[in-house]
């Protein structure tokens, strides 16, 4: 019988690592996806494109764009840690920067692109990010892993061979609570082709 | 989070209409501070104005010998600027350190400035003076990282890091009102809490500010920002020395210092600085400067530290500053 391996379990759920989305092409290509606004809450419709697909939705004006994601576009890869912008659990890229989307009104994002977890594979395979996450073992609960990788991802998008210490700094607003925080950076560092063969953890 | 309108307005002027119209509206640039203000309950607008939807406020431009940055440049577009990062490194290196990349995206320069303070009696929705209250609970309270100087009757101390940098370069600021505009020096623009201690600047309502401009520094201007933390990120200045100085080779001509996380404005020293005008730098220059910083310095029960490091501070910062290895 294979021995189950950390890795391996993690490889198979692709805990935090790797997030799909609920293909919404029926529901809310143009049409609101959102059905459950409060009937007098001031309502605004915007234009977003979000992982590629152009979407068209009514909102209420205090919705943040985390939730949005998650409770009206079941995009529920992003996490919601502290909700007041510390964590980073909920870190997305709106027009290729990374932002804490419990700190932006989805009513702001009129216009913009936004780039989730479930936007980073193409199809089945996985942003080298990803692959480096698995091979390092970065996640260890997984809980802030889709704000770490979406942070790692704007950071090679800026600067694509980071030093330790720019990896350092480019991640310095994503907290983990298991303290994984040495692995995140070999696995970027990875991911960049900069890590130096032997560099402990 | 409480229901609210948004509005974008096409022009600060509308804003600004706006905002006077209706005492419940309240302007949010980068929203950072803003929403999480909002979640706390700590604030209650009925309505944002959304200034990003004025569009174009951004920019980062030199017209002549004067510096231009529209108030909703982010701050990480001002800490990456060439130009910014030659000639105002100051600016560069604090709007570089101010939290997290994340914040510094989405951050703009005028909500830098005017972000809220940060004392946790202020946050958890203590009736202290910053909430409409008469008293500050610090002052027999947990006072860690409270004011040292100018402190009375409210002891926060100012939490912008660009703020101070701003004061030290001579920038100007431009504000838009409902019937016109006007503009203000950066150093008269943060207001001590004896003037209204539920306030940290002289915006009023209905007023926003719109843009930030720069004198170009005298030729051999040198400049650094160094920021103190309690850890090695993502918090604030404990201590921070902005430092400008107009160097001659190794004498000193003129300086300007302005310190942060001591004062509940960022806080100018003009005794550091005549010591250092016209004089050579040396090791016994820099620990005067130092000694002389935290002259008059009255910290409260908890934050006496806060002397020692911002002696060592601005003696580190003037050295870093001058380029000169004394």
């Amino acid at each position: 019988m294979k021995k189950i391996s950390r890795r391996l379990f993690v490889e198979g759920t692709g805990a935090g690592i790797v997030a799909v989305a609920i293909p919404l092409e029926g529901q809310a290509q143009s049409a609101p996806a959102a059905p459950t606004t409060a009937s007098n809450a001031p309502k605004t419709t915007i234009k977003l494109t979000i992982n590629g697909q152009q979407r068209s939705m009514e909102v209420e004006d205090r919705w943040t764009l985390v939730e949005v994601l998650r409770d009206h576009l079941q995009l529920t890869g992003t996490k919601i840690g502290c909700d007041r912008g510390e964590c980073g659990a909920c870190t997305v890229l709106v027009n290729g920067k990374a932002v804490y989307s419990c700190s932006q009104l989805a009513v702001w994002m009129d216009g913009r692109t936004v780039q989730t977890i479930e936007g980073l594979a193409q199809g089945t395979k996985l942003d080298p990010l990803q692959t480096a996450f698995i091979e390092h073992d970065a996640p260890q609960c997984g809980y802030c892993t889709s704000g770490q990788l979406m942070a790692a991802k704007a950071l090679l998008n800026s600067n694509p061979k980071p030093t330790r210490e720019e990896v350092r700094a480019g991640m310095t607003g994503n907290l983990c609570r298991c303290s994984n925080y040495n692995h995140y950076v070999e696995a970027v560092m990875a991911a960049a082709g900069t890590l130096k063969s032997g560099g402990a953890a | 989070m409480k229901s609210l309108r948004n509005v974008n307005p096409k022009s600060f002027q509308e804003a600004a209409r706006t905002l006077a119209a209706d005492p419940k509206a309240m302007a949010v640039g980068g929203g950072s501070d803003l929403l999480q203000l909002l979640k706390e309950h700590t604030i209650a607008p009925d309505t944002l104005v959304n200034l990003k939807a004025i569009g174009g406020q951004d920019k980062i431009e030199t017209h002549g010998n004067t510096l231009s940055i529209g108030a909703l440049a982010t701050l990480d577009s001002i800490s990456h600027h060439a130009e910014v990062r030659q000639k105002y490194a100051v600016l560069a290196e604090a709007a570089g350190q101010v939290a997290t990349p994340q914040i510094r995206n989405a951050g703009t320069i005028a909500g830098n400035v005017m972000q809220r303070p940060w004392c946790w009696y202020y946050r958890n929705n203590f009736p202290c003076y910053k909430n409409g209250g008469n008293t500050c609970f610090s002052i027999t309270g947990e006072n860690d990282f409270h004011a040292i100087f100018g402190g009375g009757p409210s002891f926060i101390v100012h939490p912008s890091d660009t703020a101070p940098a701003l004061v030290a370069l001579g920038a100007r600021f431009k504000i838009q009102g409902a019937n016109g505009t006007r503009e203000v020096a950066a150093a008269d623009f943060f207001q001590p809490p004896t003037v209204n201690p539920a306030k940290e600047n002289s915006l009023a309502a209905g007023e926003v500010l719109t843009e930030i401009t720069i004198p170009a520094p005298a030729k051999g201007t040198r400049s650094t920002y160094l920021k103190i933390l309690d850890r090695e990120a993502w918090t604030h200045a404990v201590v921070g020395v902005a430092a400008v100085l107009e160097m001659d080779g190794a004498m000193c001509k003129s300086a300007r210092v302005v310190l942060s996380g001591v004062a509940p404005i960022p806080w100018r020293v003009p005794a550091v600085e005549q010591i250092l005008a016209g004089q050579r730098i040396t090791e016994d220059l820099l620990v005067r400067a130092g000694e002389k910083a935290v002259e008059g310095a009255r910290p409260l029960a908890k934050n006496a530290y806060k002397v020692p490091l911002l002696r060592a501070s601005v003696k580190q910062a003037l050295r870093t500053a001058s380029g000169v290895s004394a």
